[in-house]
């Protein structure tokens, strides 16, 4: 497949490339030689993805089967759940005559606002920018490593603190908080205000502010080293789109958790100091509370500041990915590089204006959301460029459809239908029938969620050659992809009749309203559904351990045939990952199906009259 | 711990890069203070009050600062290396007293009635004004390390380590810069 082989590589980067003397010194040795330094501390960009990937796939994990427990309250109400006491213990309420477990409706609402917190926060903003970024960044950039390693290290470690004290508060016995992942006050500003509102908000205000310093540790670096660091040759219009998606995805980050982590100050002041920030004329107990002149509303503003960017910032990243992969196994370069380029620019500026549209039901002047809903639904342009630009890609291609591939074509048909769902809920007219309701959560889920996460399975089965050394099981992943196509589906799309019909999100049990008695089938079919979903990615999680051991081995270096300057180096990664010099880049990232070589990489000198920028 | 990855090529060097990006970062999260405060002083219920009159003082210590570590700074370029360690100290000191006149503000504003749990408007100021103390003390932790090197450690002025220091002047002229912007939006944003 290759047509140029390993050792015309290495002499190319050898004689042509670009010397910065960097194996002169011998600072590699000194964290490099124990286990502790090399695996635990690490500062090496490549641990540090590694670590981000494990992680987050804990974490998602443990925010999965949370999900299946409370779809199995919502699908099979009248179903024992004895059988998980031993799991879940006092939380689960056996009746002593009939022998019936039940989950106490508290824990039901602290599964919900940890799913949502574990999921966007740890999972899709960690896990998935972190170990991208991370192993990406250096190496498609031909850098050595990060701007600087020991930064990118305590941002992991920042990370790996904040999971442990979310964590530990799971095991409180006044239950982790239970308000919403979304914590609006006066539900986490008042310690009373639920058993989830004491200890269990406390610890996730300080398991989430260490969050926020940990991503900013992240994005000073990504921004820093994708500036500073790019070889020679690598212009910005000669970086690969997973790198603008990194790149942006770092500015938005940098400029929004600052602005959630104001909010968390403020709520930590209401909470422990007595100020009044978000409290006013509220009743507890018909006694009323002395603290008045607040806003809940000013702690929406703050949060939704951050959190409509976030959701860029999970998104972009899968787009970033998806637009490689898809190029590499289509083998055609990608359409529209620069359109490319510009949609993602023009989502991350559009993400900071947008807000407001999580809170047109609030009592927000109807009159602000009308530019709210313009700018909301101007955001629909520059998706679509980016879902025509992949299709393009597509269209006529020698397609590859092997798990990556699978996974990225999945990503777009996500994203096209939760996008459409997106332009209803862009209306501030149609939010009023629909906000709050199943349509919401099947919307996010899809467009956000499922996406996402598509956009990082595609990452992992196409990097993980680079990562590890070896092949994932395709068998293994064709299941694991059609499984969870099928199954995120049947999920998420009955949930939109639910919205539509106005069945509320959040809701413990719909046992006492008459008007939703008919879909309690339904939700038994999304429940079965949502356990199958979760089995499924058991296959994956199999697989990707399986595989570090006994997969299939990478017997070439660029296996895929890709143009990226990734898969330059060599096969065993070392510490500042190439061996001698450093490849210079003489071309843009896509040149594949050209003068009749099937692709050619980035450090590949022009011939005479070839274009090297497109 | 020389941790860095350099790559020569590069005009502006790549540490200076990651901290004015820590810089916007910090910018971002007063910005959001301030929103907050203009909303909140937009929907009522606010109570207008003067500033103490150290906040002047404090606001001329910020400005000494600044012009201490700029000449600092050259004297460490022109291995002057008393004036160095004179300035170092000096700073160091100015930066001290900055803290301690933040405090006595406090205080003032507390003996006339104008506490943390009152209305917003005090909130918002012992908000503000104490996040941005937070901060002044991450670069107090950086001119103490300064000292440790400039008193305990042989006189090094190596690019390396102008460097350095250069990272700690930046990082104060921008908390001073901060604190004026601060003191000017309080003062006349009532």
């Amino acid at each position: 497949m290759a047509n140029i082989t390993v050792h015309e590589d290495d002499v190319l980067i050898k004689d042509q490339g670009f010397d910065d003397h960097f194996h002169e010194h011998h600072h590699g040795d000194k964290y490099q030689t124990n286990f502790i330094f090399h695996y635990i501390f690490s500062m090496d960009h490549k641990i540090i993805a590694r670590q981000f990937l494990i992680t987050g796939m804990i974490w998602a994990i443990i925010g999965a089967a949370m999900s299946v427990i409370f779809r199995m309250q919502l699908g099979f109400p009248e179903e024992s759940l004895t059988w998980i006491k031993p799991l879940l213990g006092k939380w689960i309420e056996v009746d002593p005559t009939t022998g019936i477990g039940k989950l106490v409706p508290e824990f039901y609402y602290a599964l919900v606002t940890m799913h949502g917190t574990i999921i966007v926060f740890f999972v899709l903003t960690a896990g998935l920018s972190g170990t991208f970024s991370n192993l990406l960044i250096p190496l498609q950039l031909g850098a050595r490593d990060m701007a600087s390693p020991f930064l990118n290290m305590l941002s992991y470690w920042f990370f790996f603190l904040a999971g442990i004290i979310m964590f530990y508060s799971l095991f409180l016995s006044t239950g982790p908080f239970s308000g919403g992942w979304v914590a609006y006050p006066p539900l986490s500003a008042l310690p009373q205000a639920s058993s989830g509102s004491g200890t269990g908000m406390t610890l996730w205000l300080v398991s989430l502010t260490l969050f926020v310093v940990s991503v900013l540790l992240g994005g000073i670096n990504y921004i820093t080293t994708v500036l500073n660091l790019r070889t020679k040759g690598m212009t910005l219009w000669r970086m690969p789109l997973t790198i603008w998606a990194f790149f942006v995805t770092a500015i938005l980050g940098l400029l929004s958790f600052p602005v959630l982590a104001s909010g968390f100050f403020m709520l930590i002041f209401d909470r422990s100091l007595g100020t009044s920030f978000f409290l006013s004329e509220i009743f507890i107990e018909g006694q009323a509370l002395d603290r008045v002149g607040g806003s809940p509303i000013l702690f929406q503003h703050l949060f939704w500041f951050l959190g409509h960017p976030e959701v860029y910032i999970i998104i972009l990243p899968a787009m970033g990915l998806v637009s490689e992969v898809l190029s590499v196994h289509a083998r055609k370069p990608i359409f529209g590089y620069r359109a490319m380029v510009y949609s993602i620019m023009a989502i991350g500026f559009l993400s900071f204006i947008v807000w407001a549209h999580h809170m047109f039901m609030s009592g927000v002047n109807p009159f602000l959301s009308n530019f709210f809903v313009v700018f909301t639904l101007i955001i629909a342009v520059p998706s679509a460029v980016k879902v025509f630009n992949w299709i393009t890609t597509l269209y006529g291609g020698n397609l590859r459809l092997n798990t990556p591939m699978l996974f990225a074509i999945g990503f777009v048909s996500m994203f096209i239908s939760g996008g459409l769902t997106g332009i209803f809920l862009g209306n501030s007219a149609i939010d009023i029938q629909l906000h709050d309701t199943y349509f919401v959560v099947a919307h996010f889920h899809i467009v956000m969620g499922v996406a996402a996460f598509f956009g990082m399975f595609a990452g992992v089965y196409h990097w993980y050659p680079k990562m590890y050394g070896r092949f994932m099981n395709e068998t293994l992943g064709k299941i694991h992809f059609w499984g969870t196509m099928i199954s995120a589906y049947a999920i998420f799309w009955p949930m939109h009749y639910l919205g539509m019909a106005g069945v509320p999100r959040r809701y413990f049990s719909f046992e006492s309203f008459d008007a939703f008695r008919h879909f309690t089938d339904m939700n038994k079919f999304i429940t079965v559904f949502a356990i199958i979903a979760f089995a499924v990615q058991l296959v994956f999680v199999i697989n990707f351990f399986y595989s570090i051991w006994y997969g299939k081995k990478m017997k070439s270096k660029n296996p895929w045939g890709a143009t990226t300057l990734e898969w330059t180096t060599p096969i065993e990664p070392i510490h500042g990952n190439w061996p001698g010099n450093l490849p210079v880049v003489h071309r843009w990232p896509y040149d594949f199906s050209k003068d009749e070589r099937e692709f050619v990489q980035q450090h590949v000198p022009l011939r005479e009259g070839e274009v090297g920028d497109h | 711990m020389n941790t860095s990855i350099t790559n020569k090529r590069n005009k502006i060097h790549a540490q200076k890069f990651a901290l004015w990006a820590a810089m916007a970062s910090i910018g971002m999260m007063f910005a959001a203070f301030l929103s907050a405060y203009i909303v909140k002083q937009a929907s009522g219920n606010w109570l207008e009050f003067s500033m103490p009159t150290t906040f002047f003082v404090s606001t001329l210590l910020v400005i000494l600062v600044s012009v201490a570590l700029h000449f600092t700074g050259g004297y460490l370029k022109n291995s002057s290396v008393k004036n160095y360690k004179t300035g170092v100290i000096i700073s160091l000191i100015l930066a001290v007293l900055f803290i301690i006149s933040q405090y006595t503000s406090w205080n003032t504003l507390v003996e006339r009635g104008i506490d943390l749990k009152g209305n917003v408007s005090g909130s918002f100021l012992y908000l503000i004004t104490g996040i941005h103390v937070l901060h002044v003390l991450g670069g107090i932790v950086a001119l103490m390390i300064s000292a440790v090197y400039a008193f305990f450690f042989p006189f090094d002025n190596s690019a390396g380590k102008r460097q350095k220091f250069d990272l700690v002047v930046n990082y104060w002229h921008f908390v001073d810069g901060l604190w004026i912007v601060l003191f000017l939006f309080l003062m006349f944003y009532k």
